[in-house]
């Protein structure tokens, strides 16, 4: 007869743990499953004596276990006490593989075969999964391993690394370092590795200093011996160790095991929950990072809430002062349920969401009220966040030469979602008409909804095709003239390199680009050239329409990019019916056709324009460039760097490729859709109102943004020593003097805490950037890409 | 190559002023060379035009102004090694200040030479004189290095890092000692000359030099090459894949050397151009004491 408990809990990171803690407390039969020896796996396995931080600083902790701002290991010390001094039934080294059943009659098997049974279950196994296993035959041998933490470890041995990702080729590379390293790739290229870790394994590779085996993959391993087949057979490879960086499993297979729905098929998925955190298995709860809330302090409220959920306690929200807080200048008062409810009654976009869903929102977002004539936001500010009218109406200054030519929103519209869509400049100023009422919700909240609720994003589009086609096509002409367009229309997404028009084929669709950038390229002489790179708010495709020809170039996405796709007849009757469009359509031809004759002519002019596009120019709204025949190598830029920024430099000069002469050092490109955002749990990077994407204080250092970067700008640094003042150091020689690095020595009392440090293109300072200004030559310089291509062009470069 | 709609990504801020590159002696359409030339220019009509009543010399009105405006620009010259420095100053990019500093540093040239009225002798008034010249000199020196090096350096680098350049050095010593624990003594003992009795870098005379008085891997090449001549029976063919792992040690010390090279050319001037440029400050000083005290 299996073990029956009124609530099963599987996984003891905070949120499993604090639930746990709440039942022993509450008295409720419960068992806790863990996988691992030790309770929170995630967090044990953080670095020794990382300083973990306790976000939503002004979020209350709701829980029977402690927690506050400190070490990794006073924290799970605290919570060992804490669950020491509690009956707390609890089930170390439990994995547990299937659930089954329902509501009441829960059944729980673990990989050790046993089974129990539970009323209720709370899921709280949070998104790290599990290491992916070589899964050979022989793959148990001691000296196989999945994770490497310190490379000098190891000296002079024969190591094999299984895995072309980063985290393969950076092992490889500071292993490489005093042992014989052969790095193992299943494909035929490192397709999957940021573009500066490729460049440093293909040179390891070319000069031997890490042999490369591509296209291959692990079939055996003996002790001493790994065999591998590759295309042409089979090889054996001698090695004293066997390192695999194969990734994680994602625990999404064992969760939808257990008839559980994510709420889309994207890997960035999360399962739908209700108020009570229940999923749509009733009886079946999902609490903490698996359910998209990643900070520590949530997980632990939710483990306490989801308890009290269970046995039918309503109990207020733990954020109810905070969204308070955000209502007490709206005059007449209004509390958050009220608030709550008018969201829903009014703003379509937030219809389906669940009050847990917009309760998450509004922590994030601000609730303005604004006088008539108040700007709300100013065209070409550099915010992305969007806004929606609950109560009044606004302006938008359709026409920026003239602000009285106005269109204008009522209670329930949206406006902002361009900036939004395209990760640009704001298009249109708006103006408060009357009173009004209104939410602001940030970007990175918006991507996250219409990430887990598709229905937010179709809301959006619907409205947002209309207006793009208008502001980037056809600004005079009126809605009924569009109409024909715009029910034609569809969405196209595309990842990056991913092909919209193919050279030579039929279709004569055009393509409005609203998010991102495409090149568009042609075969000449057996190569393909890059004839020109356009960014959002620019159409491609026209040509093959106007000249009835087959498509004469192909168009593919330079980023993940977003594009409207018109139809062409509907197209066609638009330019008839718009002589003004059609006048600009049919100039803008003439010129593409000229500059494609000028390409034709010189294909080779267009090798530096590639390399820049290559280094992330196609999504880059600044980037740092050194003309290197003009630099002395002071290293001024990067001296100047670290002495305004902490001691830290944001910048390294010598790393980076270059092209000719031109070099771009690794340093932050302020991309429009910045990808080191898109898993930062307190939400720490943010945009500034002119554009530069900054690290807040409130980085907890766990990372994800380093790995998330493409271009390897972010790292994790310990904060420094404080430094004299520059006549104190000249003259009496005191302290660290510029750009001299102490941060081992005077690291921050609190030991172990590491920011994660980047470019914030030097936003405070109102003399612009310090490596721009010290650079002693003119080397260094920051460029908006678009200029600096439009640079290039008219020098015939 | 881009084409701009409805969104222009119009830049952040003022980028300090340039979106393209510019060396600081073209800056802003050379700008400071056209300032000097006219403050030369002036001085040298005044001079032409000004009849003291004695033979031109620092003592008259014009000698004064000459002077003062002499040693305002040495000031000002010398305040370039603190506003370097001063990285969060908002004033003016370092660029624009490099550019007036060498163009007004030559200038400095003519107001210095009208300002003594050519009358020179053994005292400390024509030896700060000569120190103006020795400063301007070593600042043409390094302009000029400044002009030379940095593309030859890129070429030489070949999109290396120094730290990947360091690496693959330390790479091919780790070929060399494998391959030498199946070999003779004798070759072993080239291989050991080879991996400890090289090193790069060294004083500064090496540096500039770009290679080193005495270098293990070249010594131990030149040996093998003699070695190779005699009959090796069975190790020939060790001793030639020797050689080719000596001849990439080689090549790569050579460009790693080149680029220290490179670099020291491009800093070595300014230990005679700074220290001598304080000294100047002093002089001046000095000058100025004596000229109003005796
Ligand atoms: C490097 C790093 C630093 C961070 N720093 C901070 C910080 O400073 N502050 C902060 O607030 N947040 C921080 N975070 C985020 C935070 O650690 C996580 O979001 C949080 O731990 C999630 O808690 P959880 O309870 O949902 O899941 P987890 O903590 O991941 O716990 C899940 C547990 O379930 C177990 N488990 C999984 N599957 C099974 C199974 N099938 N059977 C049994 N047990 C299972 C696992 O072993 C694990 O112990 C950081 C994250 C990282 C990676
Ligand atoms: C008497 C006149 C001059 C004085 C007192 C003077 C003084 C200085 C000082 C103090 C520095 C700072 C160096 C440092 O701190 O790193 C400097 C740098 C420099 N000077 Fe001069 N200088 C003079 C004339 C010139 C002239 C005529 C030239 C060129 C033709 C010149 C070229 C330079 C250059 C290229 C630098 C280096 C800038 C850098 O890389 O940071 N100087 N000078
Ligand atoms: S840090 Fe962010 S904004 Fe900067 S380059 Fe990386 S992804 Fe882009
Ligand atoms: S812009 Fe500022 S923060 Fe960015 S690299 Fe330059 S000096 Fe550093
Ligand atoms: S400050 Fe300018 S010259 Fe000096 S290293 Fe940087 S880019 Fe090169």
């Amino acid at each position: 007869m299996a073990e029956h408990y009124k609530i099963a809990i599987i996984g003891s990171g905070p949120a499993g743990l604090s639930a746990a803690a709440h039942a022993a407390e509450l008295g409720v039969s419960h068992i806790l499953f863990e996988r691992a020896k030790q309770y929170s796996d995630t967090i044990y396995k953080f670095q020794k004596r990382k300083h973990v931080m306790a976000a939503p600083e002004t979020l209350p902790l709701r829980s029977d276990l402690p927690f506050k701002e400190s070490s990794r290991e006073e924290i799970l010390g605290g919570w060992a006490d804490g669950m020491g001094a509690r009956a707390s039934n609890v089930r170390m080294g439990t994995e547990v593989t299937g659930i089954t059943g329902q509501k009441g009659a829960f059944k729980i098997a673990t990989k050790g075969g046993e089974e129990f049974t539970a009323e209720a279950v709370i899921l709280s196994i949070g998104v790290q999964g599990n290491l992916r296993q070589l899964g050979v035959p022989g793959d148990n041998w001691e000296r196989v391993q999945y994770q490497l933490d310190d490379p000098d470890e190891y000296q002079n041995e024969n190591i094999i690394i299984v895995g072309g990702g980063d985290a393969g080729i950076e092992n490889a590379l500071a292993l490489s370092v005093g042992n014989n390293v052969s790095i193992v790739n299943n494909q035929a290229e490192f397709a999957y590795a940021k573009p500066a870790n490729r460049a440093l394994i293909l040179a390891a590779i070319k000069e031997g200093t890490i042999q490369g085996i591509m296209s291959a993959n692990a079939k055996q391993v003996e002790p001493g011996l790994m065999t591998l087949s590759v295309p042409d057979g089979e090889i054996q490879v001698k090695c004293d160790r066997i390192i695999a960086r194969i990734g994680a499993l994602p625990p999404r297979k064992f969760v939808e095991s257990c008839g559980i729905q994510f709420s889309s098929p994207a890997p960035t998925a999360f399962p739908h929950v209700s108020d009570t955190y229940e999923s749509n298995v009733p009886g079946m709860y999902i609490v903490g990072a698996l359910a998209g809330y990643p900070l520590i302090k949530q997980c632990m409220n939710q483990g306490y809430e989801v308890v009290e959920y269970i046995l039918g306690n309503n109990i207020p929200p733990a954020d109810e002062p905070l969204i308070q807080a955000k209502l007490d200048h709206i005059k007449p008062a209004i509390n958050p349920s009220r608030l709550i409810e008018l969201i829903r009654e009014r703003l379509p976009v937030y219809k389906v969401l669940t009050t847990l869903q917009i309760r998450e929102m509004l922590l994030g977002s601000e609730i303005h009220f604004k006088k008539p004539g108040e700007v709300i936001f100013a065209r070409n500010d550099y915010t992305n966040s969007f806004w929606s009218i609950i109560d009044g109406q606004a302006d938008i200054q359709i026409n920026p030469t003239n602000p009285a030519e106005v269109v204008t929103l009522q209670p329930g519209q949206f406006f902002g979602e361009m900036g939004l869509i395209s990760g640009r400049r704001r298009t249109a100023t708006t103006v408060a008409r009357t009173d009004c009422l209104l939410l602001e919700v940030p970007r990175n909240s918006m991507i996250r909804l219409q990430r887990s609720v598709p229905e937010v994003k179709r809301v959006i589009d619907e409205v947002a095709i209309i207006r793009q086609i208008k502001t980037y096509l056809t600004p005079t002409v009126d809605d009924a003239a569009l109409s024909e367009v715009v029910a034609s229309s569809e969405i196209v997404a595309l990842k990056p390199g991913e092909v919209l028009i193919q050279e030579g084929t039929d279709d004569d669709s055009v393509f409005l680009i609203r998010s991102g950038s495409v090149t568009v390229s042609s075969t000449i002489g057996g190569q393909e050239v890059v004839l020109a790179y356009l960014p959002a708010g620019n159409y491609v495709g026209e040509m093959a329409l106007l000249t009835k020809q087959h498509r004469s170039a192909t168009v593919k996405a330079a980023v993940a990019s977003e594009a409207i796709k018109i139809n062409s007849t509907a197209f066609r009757a638009l330019l008839d019916r718009a002589p003004d469009l059609m006048k600009q359509v049919k100039g803008k031809l003439e010129t593409r056709m000229r500059e494609r004759v000028q390409v034709e002519a010189r294909p080779e002019d267009t090798g530096l324009i590639e390399f820049l596009l290559r280094q992330g120019f196609s999504e880059a709204t600044d980037v740092l460039l050194i003309d290197e025949s003009l630099c002395v190598r002071c290293d001024n830029c990067e001296k100047a760097c670290a002495e305004t920024h902490h001691g830290v430099s944001r910048l390294t000069r010598e790393a980076g490729p270059t092209f000719d002469s031109v070099h771009v050092p690794t340093s932050c490109r302020h991309c429009e859709h910045p990808h080191c955002m898109k898993d930062c749990p307190p939400d720490a990077i943010r945009r500034a109102p002119n554009g530069e994407v900054f690290i807040g204080d409130n980085c907890i250092g766990c990372g994800n943004c380093e790995r998330n970067c493409p271009y390897g700008v972010i790292h994790m640094a310990a904060v420094p020593a404080e430094k004299p003042s520059l006549l104190n150091w000249l003259l009496w020689g005191a302290g660290p003097g510029p750009g001299e690095d102490k941060s081992e020595a005077g690291m921050n009392a609190r030991t172990g805490s590491k920011h994660a440090t980047k470019c914030d293109m030097c936003k405070d300072d109102p003399a612009g950037p310090a490596c721009v200004r010290s650079c002693p030559t003119g080397a260094a310089i920051r460029v908006n890409p678009e200029q600096f291509l439009n640079f290039l062009r008219e020098q015939g470069r | 190559m881009s084409d701009r709609a409805g969104t222009a990504n119009t830049p952040m801020r003022a980028h300090g002023g340039a979106d393209h590159h510019e060396s600081f002696l073209v800056y802003r359409k050379f700008k400071w060379l056209k300032i000097a030339a006219l403050l030369s220019l002036v001085c040298f009509i005044a001079y032409l035009v000004h009849q003291p009543k004695d033979i031109p010399n620092g003592g008259t009105w014009l000698g004064y102004t000459l002077g003062g405006t002499g040693a305002a620009l040495i000031v000002w010259l010398t305040w370039f090694g603190y506003r370097k420095r001063a990285y969060s100053s908002g004033a003016g990019r370092v660029q624009a200040w490099l550019s007036a500093h060498v163009y007004l540093g030559l200038a400095l040239v003519v107001v210095a030479t009208l300002h003594s009225g050519f009358r020179f002798a053994w005292n400390i008034h024509t030896f700060t004189y000569c120190l103006v010249l020795i400063v301007v000199a070593s600042g043409i020196f390094g302009v000029f290095t400044y002009a030379r090096y940095p593309s030859l350096m890129t070429a030489n680098r070949r999109g290396l890092t120094t730290a990947q350049m360091m690496a693959n050095i330390g790479a091919i010593d780790a070929e060399l000692r494998t391959a030498a624990s199946s070999l003779g003594d004798k070759l072993a003992a080239l291989v050991v000359k080879a991996t400890q009795e090289t090193k790069v870098g060294g004083g500064v005379w090496e540096q500039l030099r770009g290679r080193p008085r005495y270098c293990g891997t070249d010594e131990a090449a030149r040996e093998l090459q003699t070695v190779l001549r005699q009959d090796l029976g069975a190790e020939e063919h060790e001793a030639r894949k020797l050689m080719v792992l000596l001849t990439r040690k080689s090549q790569m010390l050579a460009q790693m050397r080149r680029d220290i090279q490179y670099k020291a050319m491009m800093d070595i001037w300014l230990y005679v151009h700074v220290p001598l440029a304080i000294a100047l400050v002093v002089a001046l000083a000095t000058h100025v004491f004596a000229v109003f005290f005796y």
